[in-house]
């Protein structure tokens, strides 16, 4: 598995394709889940393992749903790519599908710098903490 | 005239701090296009902060109790059963302390215990519904309402609409939303879209309209939030925008502020503009630039609108 600075840069570079975007995206969520002490799961969610990740990492980490949105976009831009390989916004959806990406690399590889700082996600501590 | 029409036709009005600072032209835009709309916004007496992120983050009974207070002015001394919120620190927080008294024995024992020590009426959950400017005009006037008052249309305006994260997240906390047809949704919002459409505007797809700011670490963390911003600001930009539509003080000024600041520290320019929804709908029922606070936004977005014939 490559570092998180090697996914970034990876990300930072366009031309990849939607399989490589999505596996960034996994690759992403692994580390916070191995970060966190746990083995990242293989199953699928959806048909994604990306959802499947998602699901691991928020779990006993409600503030981790704020970039539940963000892994079902990168979903949803795979699906879009998947499905219409010749459409003529292909590369139009495959930046933005980078982007995509991106986000979650900036707000897990954030989250990740930041532990020791606080709550990264300002909606969800009174949740976490049960009241 | 629907029953929503008629609850929203007059509203208690909570603007909250960010909007008698920072967010002064949300509050400005907001006051005008009610007036526009013969929507009648009553302030809250004597209100105070809903407790924010700073004191949530240390004790959130106090911050329910901070929050039920705003709603017991509304409800006991001034006869009000709705409060709009246009920020979504408060609104969420408004929204979270009448879930907490609803479900949490211990969060109704301290704002009961805080409510008789400031000598006011305890707030009992049900009394108030809170809703969003969003919901305000969405269920007040309508796209219909909206479409009929329209002077000068956003038509040829590219708007990709911000929502951030607190309008949606928890969802458990705003039961009215997903709730089918005419109602918001959590995972894809939309009310933004649909008034800016009905006033001509052309919303591009923008797959980061619930995407994290990094907003609660803007000062502790400055770089991630920058980086953040700038990928939404790109990611606006590559989807056609010319216009980042927002809905909360906090979302608009970080989206501002990181701008600046995404272009000073990583050398990244955009040059996507940032402006309230609020003034964009106050723009198209014909009032000034000047009258919506356009001057008051640090994005400068006066040149381009002119352009447009919009401002």
């Amino acid at each position: 598995m490559r570092s998180l600075d090697e996914i970034g840069a990876a990300l930072e570079a366009s031309g990849g394709s939607a399989t490589d975007y999505l596996a960034a995206g996994e690759e992403t969520l692994c580390h916070w889940i191995q970060a966190r002490g746990l083995d990242p799961t293989g199953e699928e969610r959806e048909g994604f393992r990306l959802l499947a990740l998602h699901r691991q990492g928020a779990r006993g980490e409600p503030s981790f749903n704020a970039c539940r949105e963000t892994c079902r976009e990168l979903a949803y831009h795979y699906n879009l790519l998947a499905l219409e390989p010749d459409h003529a916004d292909v590369g139009k959806r495959l930046e933005m599908m980078r982007l995509i990406a991106m986000h979650l690399y900036l707000f897990v590889s954030g989250k990740m710098q930041v532990e020791g700082l606080g709550e990264f996600c300002c909606a969800s501590r009174p949740l976490r903490t049960g009241t | 005239m629907s029953s929503k029409e008629k609850e929203y036709k007059k509203v208690a009005y909570y603007p909250g701090c960010a909007l008698e600072g920072t967010g002064h032209a949300y509050n400005r835009s907001t006051k005008a296009l009610g007036d526009a709309l013969g929507l009648e916004l009553d302030e809250v007496k004597n209100w105070n902060c809903c407790g924010a992120m700073e004191v949530k983050n240390i004790d959130p009974k106090v911050q329910t109790y901070l929050s039920s207070r705003v709603m017991s002015i509304a409800a006991n001394e001034m006869g009000h059963d709705v409060v709009m919120a246009p920020c979504n620190g408060c609104y969420h927080n408004l929204k979270k302390a009448e879930y907490d008294l609803q479900n949490d024995e211990g969060s109704k024992e301290v704002v009961e215990r805080i409510s008789k020590k400031a000598g006011h009426k305890t707030y009992e959950a049900g009394q108030i519904e809170t809703i969003h400017a969003l919901d305000w005009i969405k269920d007040g006037i309508g796209e219909e309402g909206l479409k009929e008052r329209v002077k000068n249309s956003l038509k040829d305006l590219k708007i990709a609409n911000y929502y951030g994260c607190m309008y949606t997240r928890p969802r458990h906390i705003f039961p009215e939303k997903d709730q089918g047809e005419g109602s918001e949704s959590t995972s894809e919002p939309h009310f933004m879209d649909d008034l800016l459409a009905a006033a001509g505007a052309e919303n591009v797809d923008f797959p980061l309209k619930t995407a994290c700011c990094g907003g609660a670490h803007t000062l502790s963390d400055s770089d991630t939030s920058t980086l953040l911003v700038s990928n939404i600001l790109q990611a606006a930009e590559k989807a056609g925008a010319e216009v980042i539509a927002t809905e909360c003080p906090t979302c608009h000024s970080g989206l501002e502020m990181h701008q600046i600041r995404a272009e000073k520290k990583f050398g990244r320019k955009s040059n996507v503009k940032i402006v309230y929804f609020t003034q964009l709908l106050g723009m198209a029922l014909g009032l000034s630039a000047r009258k919506v606070g356009v001057h008051e936004n640090i994005s400068d977005s006066l040149g381009m609108l002119k352009e447009k014939g919009i401002a």
